[in-house]
């Protein structure tokens, strides 16, 4: 399940598409939009992607993180749009046997996924600042 | 050759457009795709060095020769999570 979505994303499908009779841990990040970056106060963010993309280069990480770890299941969605704080802006899940191997795959997912998807954030600030693209610290280069 | 560019983020705005048909030497390669957009848009002068360059929809060198009628795509520094 790689999906770039404009509708709030589900966590039952996500745990559903996880599920297999093998795991033993499956294990999910959200990522949530926060109320501060740097000082100051942010009202809300708008992300953008360019999803065909986007949906084959989280495929790609996936096919990198079953050749590193044995996974049972991976799932990773990002939202796109208006999002407010709180609410989920990505979640990255994967099932398998054990938990050690969850959560340094899961870590290396959404890692990976800050670093290459193309996906951008554009934050807006409560007190008059001018919205802004924001960039990953991580995030490749040319 | 004819090839379609497509623009997101800091660039999509800067340059008011999300879509731009480039026409480009038959030997062209994937920096000269950021050449061509410098000279029409010199406002994106300040962003295009770190962007990167896709080729039908994956990353590719700046050396990658661009193939007729390929979706070229310049993607600045992600932000996504």
């Amino acid at each position: 399940m790689f999906q770039i979505v404009q509708e709030p994303i589900r966590l039952d499908p996500l745990y559903d598409h996880l599920a297999d009779p093998r795991a033993g841990a499956v294990l999910v990040f959200t990522g949530t939009v926060r109320n501060h970056h740097e000082g100051e106060d942010v009202s809300g963010l708008t992300y953008e992607a360019y999803a065909e993309m986007a949906e084959k280069e989280m495929a790609r990480i996936a096919a990198d993180m079953q050749q590193r770890w044995p996974l049972h299941r991976i799932a990773m969605v990002h939202r796109v749009g208006a999002l407010a704080i709180g609410e989920i802006a990505v979640a990255v899940g994967v099932s398998a046997s054990h938990r050690a191997e969850a959560f340094e795959a899961c870590r290396y997912g959404i890692d990976a996924l800050k670093a290459q998807v193309p996906i951008w954030k554009k934050e807006a600030y409560v007190a008059g600042a001018q919205d802004r693209w924001l960039e990953n610290p991580e995030s490749c280069r040319s | 050759m004819t090839v379609r560019l497509r623009l997101f983020a800091s660039i999509k705005e800067e340059t008011g457009r999300d879509q731009l048909t480039l026409e480009l030497p038959d030997d062209a390669r994937a920096s000269d795709v950021k050449a061509a957009v410098a000279a029409m848009f010199p406002g994106t002068a300040r962003l295009l060095p770190t962007a990167r360059i896709a080729i039908d929809q994956a990353f590719v060198s700046a050396d990658h020769p661009v193939p007729p009628g390929a979706e070229v795509a310049l993607i600045p520094p992600v932000s996504g999570g």
